[in-house]
C-alpha cells in the first residue's frame, strides 16, 4: 500500500479526532505503520478542529500530513479552513449537506449522508464518526473490516456495542454508492 | 517480543515508567504533559502504586523526591513554565543525590507562550536552569517507542546514579500516537542499598568499587540526614572548603567519569556522508524525510541524533565533523544546541541552522533547504 | 496566666534524654542563647520518649531557616530540605510509607509565607503529617525581617517604622483549611506542649502545633522586649487557656496568647483512603 496521509476536520465535539484514533489503531491491527495527531487547545473544544493520521507499509519519518491524499470534512467551516492548497490525487470526503468550494473544481470530491445517517438510520447523531470511518475505509481500503471493527471496539464506551457496529456498518455499506471514486467525482457537484 | 499497540507519546511515558518500576507519581496540570498526571491517576493504583496532584509544580517536584527518600520510584512531569518552577528543588535532589525523573513536554515559551505548540526551548533551562554546578542527564525521545524504552532508562540512570534525569520530551512526540511494541521483558536497575550495619552514619561514603553511595530508604533503621547543604560523607552540613570542593566535584566527575555509559547517539546513514543533520527528539521526524529527499537528489546526507541530551554526545560529534563537509542544527528554537555544535567543530566544517519559534513544526522541505546551501 | 501546677512531672531527665533522641556529636547547637528553639526540640524529643515510638520509624522533615536546623540535630531519619517545602517533602514520605511518623519541624516564615500554599493544601488533603511551628514571629537566620506572623506595628529590620501588615493566627489558617487538629502551644508551656505534640502525633491526619517561641536577638531586641528570661515570663504572664479565650471579649484577648487545643475533629486519612482505593480495585480486579 503506498503511503496515505489522511485528514479528517471537524467541529470539536463531532469526533473527528477518535475517529484519526480508530483508523490508526486498525493500522496497528493490520500491522502497518502509522502516525496520529490532532490540533488541540480551544479549538479541539469547540471551534474548527482537524486531526491527522498517515498509514504506510513503510516506517513513517514526518508525522505531519503535507500532502493529504484523502480529506474529510463534515462542516462547511471545516471544509471552507482546510481544502486549500490540496493536491491533485486527494479525494475529499464530505457530507452531503455541503457545498464543495470552487477551489475543489477538478478535485475527486464525494458527497456522502454521514450525518444523516448517523442521526436518522443509526439513530445517534454522536455516532457521525464511526460512520465516517466505516465510509472512510470502504473507499480506501486501508484495512480488512475486520481489524477496523476490532480496532473501533476498543475505542467506545461499554454497552455501545451494537450502536457503534451499526454504524460502522452503515458507513462500510456506502461504498455501494460511490462503485468508482473517479466516476463519483464528475457525478459530484462542484 | 511482545504484542504492538497504539499509543500516544505521553501514556507510553507512563507505561515504560511504571515498566522501570515506578510507584509514585506527584504532578500538577499544564499542557502539553498533563496526560502523563491522568494516565498516571489511572495505572499507579491499579499497581499498588501512588498518584497525587499536588497544589503547585513546586510541591510535585519535592513530594516525588520525599517519595523517592522512603525508598519508591518516584516521577513528575511538567511542561516550560513548570519546569522553571521546579528548578530550585532539582537543584536539591543533584545535591542530596535522590534518584528521580523529571518529564518536561516542551511548549512553546517565552513565559506561558505558546500552550499547545511544540517547542525545544527548554534545552539549555535542562542543562543550567538550577543554581550552581551540578551534573545533569537529560534523555529526548523521538517516537512513541522511545518515549516508552527510554522512560525506562531514564529511571535507569537515576538509580544507578542516584541523580535526578531529566526526560525532555515535546509536543511532537508527547501528542503522537503510534504503534509501539511492549518488550516482554525489560531491565530494571535498583539503586545499591545499604548493607547493615556497616554504613551506619556514613550514609555519603563510597567504598572501593562503588559508584555513588549506598542508599537506604527512610525507616529502614539506618536514621541518617539528608540537606541541601554542602555536607561530608557524614550527610551532615560542613563549611569545610575542602569537602565542598570534594562532593561537587564527585558530583560532577560521577556522570562525566561514565561517559560511556551514559551517552547514547544514533548515527544515521553517517558512514560515507557529506552532510549531517543534527536534531533531536520530535525534529528528528522531519529530519529522516529530509535526508531520504537529499539522498533521492544525490546528497551524501546523514542525521547525527543526539538521544542523551546531556551530558551532550561531544566525542563522537567531533570524530563526526572531521569526515564532514557541513553540518546542519535543526531545533525548535532561536538556537540553543546548536551554540553547544559551534563549540565542539570548530571550524571542522561548515555549520548551517533551522530554527523555529512560532509553534509550527520544522518541515523536511526547510532542513532540506539548508543541507542544499552550499 | 495559666495554672501548671497541677501538670505533673514526668520528664525524663534532659541529659539522658539528649544521649537517646539527639546527636551529640552534632551539638551544640547553631541557636542564639535564649533562643526558644532549643526548649521545643526538647518537647517534641519528650513527646517521642512518652509515645514510645520506634525511632527508626520517625521522620523529621524541616525547611529552611532557624528552625530547620533542628532536624539535624535529632537522632531520627532526618530530612533538611528547601525554603517553604517541607510539608511537600513530608507528603511524598507519607504516601510512600504510611507506616512512617511524620513530623515536619518548620518556622512561620517557612510555613505560612512561602510554604503558605502547601501549609493550607496539606490541611486540606487531610494527610497523616504532625507540623510543628517554632513561631517566633520573625525571620531569624536572615537577621530579623518581619514575618507572617508578626504583630502589626512590631519592628523589623524591614519593618522599620512599624509593620503594616496583618499577623497570621497559624492554627485558625490550618483549621480554616481543613485541619483535623490544631492547637497552640508555647516555649513557656512545656508540659502542655509536649500533650499537644502526643495527640498530634496520635492523631489519625493532619495535624498542627503551632508553637510560640522566642527570639530575643532580632525580635526581643528590635521590640525592647528584654532578655529570654523576660520574654519566656511574658509568655507565661499573658497566655489564657482556650476554654478561658471562649468567655472573653475580642478586646480582652487583644495581646494575649491562647494556648490549647483549637480544633479536634475526626476525618478520613489521605493515605489511608488511598490505600483503600488500592485494596477496591485489587478486589474488582479478582472478580
Amino acid at each position: 500500500m503506498a503511503k496515505m496521509e489522511l485528514r479528517l476536520a471537524g467541529s470539536g465535539g463531532q469526533g473527528v479526532i477518535l475517529a484519526t484514533v480508530i483508523l490508526a489503531e486498525a493500522a496497528v491491527i493490520a500491522g502497518k505503520q502509522t502516525a496520529q495527531s490532532q490540533s488541540y487547545g480551544p479549538e479541539a473544544r469547540g471551534g474548527s478542529c482537524k486531526a491527522e493520521v498517515i498509514i504506510s507499509d513503510e516506517a513513517i519519518g514526518f508525522t505531519k500530513v503535507q500532502h493529504p491524499t484523502f480529506l474529510m470534512a463534515l462542516t462547511q467551516k471545516a471544509l471552507e479552513t482546510y481544502c486549500h492548497n490540496l493536491p491533485e490525487e486527494c479525494i475529499v470526503l464530505i457530507d452531503d449537506t455541503l457545498t464543495a468550494p470552487e477551489e475543489l473544481k477538478g478535485h475527486n470530491v464525494i458527497k456522502l449522508p454521514i450525518l444523516s445517517t448517523a442521526a436518522e438510520k443509526v439513530g445517534k447523531a454522536f455516532t457521525a464518526n464511526i460512520v465516517a470511518v466505516g465510509a472512510i475505509n470502504g473507499l480506501l481500503h486501508l484495512v480488512d473490516h475486520a481489524d477496523l471493527e476490532k480496532a473501533v471496539m476498543l475505542h467506545i464506551p461499554k454497552g455501545t456495542e451494537a450502536l457503534n457496529l451499526a454504524a460502522l456498518q452503515a458507513g462500510i455499506a456506502m461504498e455501494g454508492d460511490v462503485k468508482k471514486p473517479a466516476k463519483a467525482a464528475k457525478k459530484a457537484k462542484v | 517480543m511482545g504484542k504492538t499497540v497504539l499509543m500516544q507519546g505521553n501514556e507510553a511515558c507512563v507505561e515504560g515508567a511504571l515498566a522501570a518500576g515506578m510507584r509514585l507519581y506527584a504532578g500538577y496540570p499544564i499542557t502539553p504533559s498533563t496526560e502523563i498526571a491522568e494516565f498516571s491517576a489511572v495505572r499507579l493504583p491499579q499497581v499498588g502504586g501512588k498518584f497525587i496532584q499536588m497544589e503547585d509544580e513546586i510541591a510535585s517536584i519535592a513530594c516525588a523526591i520525599g517519595g523517592s527518600v522512603a525508598g519508591v520510584k518516584s516521577m513528575t512531569a511538567t511542561s516550560g513554565p513548570g519546569f522553571s518552577l521546579k528548578q530550585e528543588n532539582l537543584g536539591y535532589a543533584c545535591l542530596a543525590e535522590i534518584p528521580l525523573v523529571v518529564v518536561d513536554v516542551q511548549r512553546a515559551g517565552p513565559s506561558t507562550g505558546l500552550p499547545t505548540s511544540p517547542s525545544q526551548g527548554d534545552i539549555m533551562m535542562a542543562r543550567w536552569g538550577t543554581h550552581g554546578d551540578h551534573p545533569v542527564i537529560a534523555i529526548a525521545p523521538s517516537s512513541v517507542s522511545e518515549a516508552y524504552n527510554l522512560a525506562i532508562r531514564c529511571f535507569n540512570l537515576a538509580e544507578k546514579y542516584r541523580t535526578p534525569v531529566l526526560f525532555m520530551m515535546d509536543e511532537i512526540i508527547g501528542h503522537l500516537r503510534e504503534g509501539i511494541e511492549i518488550p516482554d521483558h525489560v531491565e530494571v536497575i535498583d539503586r545499591p542499598t545499604v548493607d547493615y550495619p556497616d554504613a551506619k552514619r556514613m550514609p555519603y561514603q563510597i567504598k572501593e568499587g562503588q559508584l555513588v553511595p549506598k542508599m537506604a530508604a527512610f525507616g529502614e533503621g539506618q536514621r541518617y540526614n539528608i540537606t541541601g547543604l554542602i555536607h561530608d560523607e557524614s550527610g551532615f552540613p560542613t563549611n569545610s572548603t575542602e569537602e565542598a570542593e570534594k562532593l561537587v566535584t564527585r558530583l560532577m566527575h560521577k556522570i562525566s567519569d561514565n561517559y560511556d555509559d551514559i551517552v547514547q547517539v544514533d548515527q544515521v546513514n553517517m558512514e560515507d556522508a557529506e552532510v549531517a543533520i543534527v536534531c533531536y527528539g520530535g525534529t528528528m521526524r522531519a529530519a529522516i524525510t529530509a535526508m531520504e529527499k537529499a539522498r533521492a537528489k544525490g546528497i551524501k546526507c546523514g542525521i547525527f541524533r543526539p538521544i542523551t541530551i546531556w551530558p551532550f554526545p561531544e566525542r563522537e560529534l567531533l570524530a563526526a565533523s572531521e569526515k564532514l563537509k557541513k553540518v546542519v542544527v535543526a531545533e525548535h528554537n532561536y538556537g540553543q544546541i546548536v551554540l553547544e555544535v559551534e563549540r565542539i567543530i570548530k571550524n571542522n566544517c561548515k555549520l548551517g541552522f533551522v530554527g523555529k519559534v512560532n509553534g509550527t513544526v520544522i518541515t523536511p522541505e526547510e532542513i532540506l533547504a539548508k543541507v542544499e546551501e552550499d | 496566666m495559666i495554672d501548671t501546677s497541677n501538670v505533673s512531672e514526668k520528664t525524663v531527665n534532659t541529659s539522658d534524654l539528649i544521649y537517646k533522641y539527639m546527636r551529640p556529636e552534632h551539638l551544640p547547637h547553631i541557636w542564639c542563647p535564649g533562643c526558644g528553639h532549643g526548649i521545643i526540640m526538647r518537647d517534641v524529643a519528650q513527646a517521642v520518649e512518652n509515645l514510645g515510638l520506634d525511632r527508626d520509624k520517625v521522620v523529621l522533615v524541616s525547611g529552611i531557616g532557624c528552625s530547620s536546623r533542628a532536624a539535624g540535630y535529632m537522632d531520627f531519619n532526618t530530612i533538611h530540605t528547601t525554603h517553604g517545602r517541607a510539608i511537600a517533602f513530608a507528603t511524598g514520605i507519607k504516601l510512600a510509607n504510611p507506616e512512617l511518623e511524620v513530623i515536619v519541624l518548620t518556622g512561620d516564615g517557612d510555613a505560612s509565607a512561602i510554604g503558605g500554599n502547601h501549609l493550607i493544601h496539606a490541611a486540606r488533603r487531610n494527610i497523616g503529617l504532625t507540623v510543628i511551628v517554632m513561631n517566633n514571629t520573625i525571620y531569624g537566620m536572615t537577621g530579623g525581617q518581619y514575618s507572617p506572623t508578626t504583630p502589626r506595628k512590631a519592628f523589623g529590620t524591614t519593618a522599620p517604622y512599624g509593620n503594616l501588615d496583618r499577623a497570621f493566627d497559624l492554627a485558625g489558617l490550618a483549621y480554616g483549611a481543613g485541619a483535623s487538629y490544631a492547637a497552640r502551644g508555647s516555649a513557656f508551656h512545656t508540659q502542655q506542649t509536649i500533650q499537644m505534640i502526643q495527640e498530634g502525633i496520635r492523631h489519625q491526619g493532619f495535624s498542627i502545633i503551632d508553637v510560640a517561641s522566642v527570639c530575643p536577638t532580632y525580635f526581643g531586641r528590635k521590640n525592647k522586649k528584654g532578655s529570654a528570661v523576660d520574654m519566656l515570663r511574658w509568655q507565661k504572664e499573658n497566655s489564657v487557656t482556650v476554654e478561658q479565650a471562649k468567655k472573653m471579649t475580642a478586646e480582652q484577648l487583644q495581646g494575649k496568647l491562647v494556648i490549647g487545643v483549637i480544633h479536634q475533629v475526626q476525618y478520613p486519612e489521605f493515605t489511608f483512603e488511598y490505600q483503600k482505593l488500592i485494596q477496591r480495585l485489587a478486589k474488582e480486579r479478582e472478580e
